[in-house]
């Protein structure tokens, strides 16, 4: 576990968009096998801005403007990587990966492992996710407990702009594929401090973002920020509320997991997915793998409801919000 | 447009009779339980032995389906070596060395040519000379990979040949069924890259459009879709009875177009081909086969080696589980 990652130069405050951007700016004129497609990520750059000015800098041959076509983007991305290159890869949404998944799954993720690492899928696919802003159909669903399903796959979900840039220049320079999920809702959303320049967070270390003794809640990505957000409103009732930060899902760091449990007894586990088989889950079951003995009280979960994600009147509804995260929390205290 | 010489015709003619031989030797060894289920070549030994033999295998690359090793003898040794190793069911199949420019064989269909695009993408990135050759089937052409691949191909210009080996079936399929498209190569027109229709029973033709084909490339005129008309002459796999679908008067009509009894014809007029030479090639492959099949059973192969491979580093979890495997494997 780490409290923060390494820097060199001083930080500045940016927006997590800002974050990503700078980090694809540092990668791209680190290593020049760095190749950044997918739709509308050159001149537009991207519908976010996420890739923001590299076109410019870095030219049409490395910042390509790809056909709408998500299973190539994929597909491509393997035989760039097959090439030696570095491709990273934009899936606009991450409910379009649907389009890509037989590649993402069937090939991206099995490259290493079918060829005896004679070829290193160094491919990194960026993809916006989860909800709370309003956008059409399809464009908000949390996938990542399917995503964790897939052996062979890394699963990156920061949640400060720091780890966006920490993060996702650390999963550019990873020889596995790494999946890197962006929280809608954190592009503008979240802003901090962020180192500049050469800014690396390790993969695979959780960040505890909230230190307490009482209960620990256990979240990725932006229900980190409604934790936080959580346990400093519960300091008024003299509740001592830590809060884990995951980080990456794959590889799940089971030792901070188990220490953070061990020493609060009580665990409340957050995600917006779907609750049938989501990764919340897995987070559980480590609980009980790891902590059993040392837990006060039975595990709670506040996730997503067994329906598809709605549309848009319904979408508070739907979203874990602080009020259902506080409700779990004292759910787990009142246990004696 | 480079008709093969003699001599190259020749050589591919060598390929196609030694890779009809092996085919028969695997299907006994798959009917003995000592190889899993294999795609038959019968059939499709000129499109591919002549295919190989126009490309340059120390710059060309080769992305195959799952039909064509057993021709692809001008890559080397290594193809069938490793071919046997996959047959066998050890993972090192899949793992050819570095200096081989050929990919695993590929079975979720048509996944490969948007790889073999990206491929070629990268090369000309990296100003690297040479083309990518990626073979698929009638049937893999109605998937969205092909038309994705084909249409980010014409956009690249990139230096990669589509070829379609159109053998009339996928599994049971027939073709009218797989489409309403006159032709296969007609579709290059809808992503503006060049197409070709070859009769892929005439070794020639064949070398003739690869390379025509990969001259544009290299020029930096862009992709060609062939697509090669043959005929399958064998089952789907070991595990199929085409008897069940096929039209008994059509396979006839088709095996009287055999593509090795075709080519052989033609170097048997230039004195340059009889029985005594076939029995040679044919001794010789058999042995060649069985020296392979040996060595793949042979490979050694760890319990452990199931979590090698899948991430550069186990992850915590990984490790755990290689720890729980390696105990388990007692058991
Ligand atoms: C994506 C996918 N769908 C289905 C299958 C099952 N399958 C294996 S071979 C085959 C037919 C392929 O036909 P074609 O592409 O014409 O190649 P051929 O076998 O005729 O050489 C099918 C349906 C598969 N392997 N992959
Ligand atoms: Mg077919």
């Amino acid at each position: 576990m780490s409290e923060i990652g390494s820097s060199v130069t001083g930080p500045s405050e940016l927006t997590m968009l800002q974050a990503i951007n700078e980090a694809l700016h540092h990668e791209m004129a680190r290593d020049e096998r760095i190749v950044v497609l997918g739709e509308d990520v050159g001149r537009n750059g991207g519908v976010f801005r996420a890739t923001e000015g590299l076109v410019e800098k870095f030219g049409e041959e490395r910042v390509v403007d790809t056909p709408l076509a998500e299973g190539v983007i994929a597909g491509a991305a393997v035989g760039l990587a097959m090439a030696g290159l570095i491709p990273v890869a934009e899936l606009q949404f991450l409910g379009f990966s649907y389009q890509a998944m037989h590649q993402i799954a069937g090939q991206v993720a099995r490259l290493r492992y079918r060829t005896r690492s004679r070829f290193e899928p160094a491919i990194t696919i960026r993809s916006p996710f989860g909800g709370g802003v309003r956008t059409p159909e399809l464009h908000s669903d949390s996938l990542e407990g399917q995503l964790a399903n897939i052996a062979g796959l890394k699963l990156v979900t920061p949640a400060t702009a720091a780890d966006a840039k920490g993060l996702l220049s650390s999963s550019i320079r990873d020889p596995d594929p790494v999946v890197f999920l962006e929280p809608l809702r954190g592009y503008r959303g979240i802003r901090g401090e962020v180192p500049s320049g050469e800014h690396l967070v390790p993969l695979g270390e959780a960040r505890l973002a909230r230190e307490g003794d009482d209960v620990v809640v256990i979240a990725w990505s932006y229900q980190v920020e409604l934790a936080c957000r959580v346990a400093d409103a519960l300091i008024d009732e003299n509740l001592s509320v830590a809060v884990l930060d995951l980080r990456s899902l794959v590889p799940l760091d089971l030792a901070a997991i188990a220490s953070v449990v061990d020493r609060c007894g009580r665990a409340v586990v957050v995600e917006e997915a779907v609750q049938t088989g989501g990764f919340a889950g897995e987070v559980v079951t480590t609980i009980v793998e790891e902590c059993f003995w040392s837990l006060e009280s039975p595990v709670v979960r506040v996730s997503g409801y067994d329906v598809p994600y709605p549309v848009g009147q319904l979408e508070d509804t739907y979203v874990p919000s602080e009020a259902r995260i506080a409700a779990a929390v004292r759910r787990v205290l009142e246990v004696a | 447009m480079t008709r093969p010489s003699d001599d190259q015709l020749l050589a591919v003619l060598v390929d196609m009779v030694a890779a009809r031989t092996q085919a028969r030797r695997l299907w006994n060894l798959q009917r003995q339980g000592r190889i899993g289920t294999v795609a038959p070549i019968d059939g499709h030994e000129a499109t591919v032995a002549a295919t190989a033999h126009a490309l340059d295998p120390s710059q060309d690359w080769i992305l195959p389906q799952y039909r064509e090793p057993l021709a692809l003898q001008r890559y080397g040794p290594e193809v069938l070596d490793h071919y046997m190793l996959y047959n066998v069911g050890h993972p090192d199949g899949s793992r050819l060395p570095e200096s081989v420019r050929v990919a695993p064989l590929q079975i979720s269909l048509a996944t490969q040519i948007p790889h073999a695009v990206g491929l070629a993408w990268g090369m000309t990135l990296q100003d690297e000379a040479g083309v990518v050759v990626v073979f698929f089937g009638d049937g893999s052409s109605s998937e969205g990979d092909f038309h994705e691949a084909a249409n980010l191909a014409g956009v690249l210009r990139a230096p990669v040949i589509l070829l379609c080996m159109n053998n009339q079936w996928a599994i049971s399929t027939p073709l009218h069924q797989q489409t309403a498209a006159a032709s296969l190569a007609d579709r290059a027109v809808g992503y503006g890259i060049n197409g070709v229709t070859v009769d892929g029973n005439d070794a020639a033709a064949v070398f003739d459009a690869v390379d025509e084909a990969r001259k544009r490339a290299l020029a930096g005129q862009g992709p060609t879709l062939i697509e090669a008309c043959v005929y399958r002459l064998g089952a789907h796999t070991t595990a199929d009875d085409p008897t069940r679908y096929v039209p008994p008067e059509d396979l006839e009509a088709a095996r009287r177009d055999d593509p090795i009894e075709r080519l052989e014809k033609h170097l048997v007029e230039l004195g340059l081909w009889d029985d005594e030479i076939r029995s040679a090639v044919e001794t010789q492959a058999l042995s060649r086969i069985d020296e392979a099949t040996d060595a793949a059973e042979a490979h050694p192969l760890r319990a452990e080696a199931l979590m090698d491979h899948c991430l550069s580093v186990d992850s915590p979890r990984m490790a755990r589980q290689r720890l729980a495997l390696l105990s388990e494997a007692e058991l």
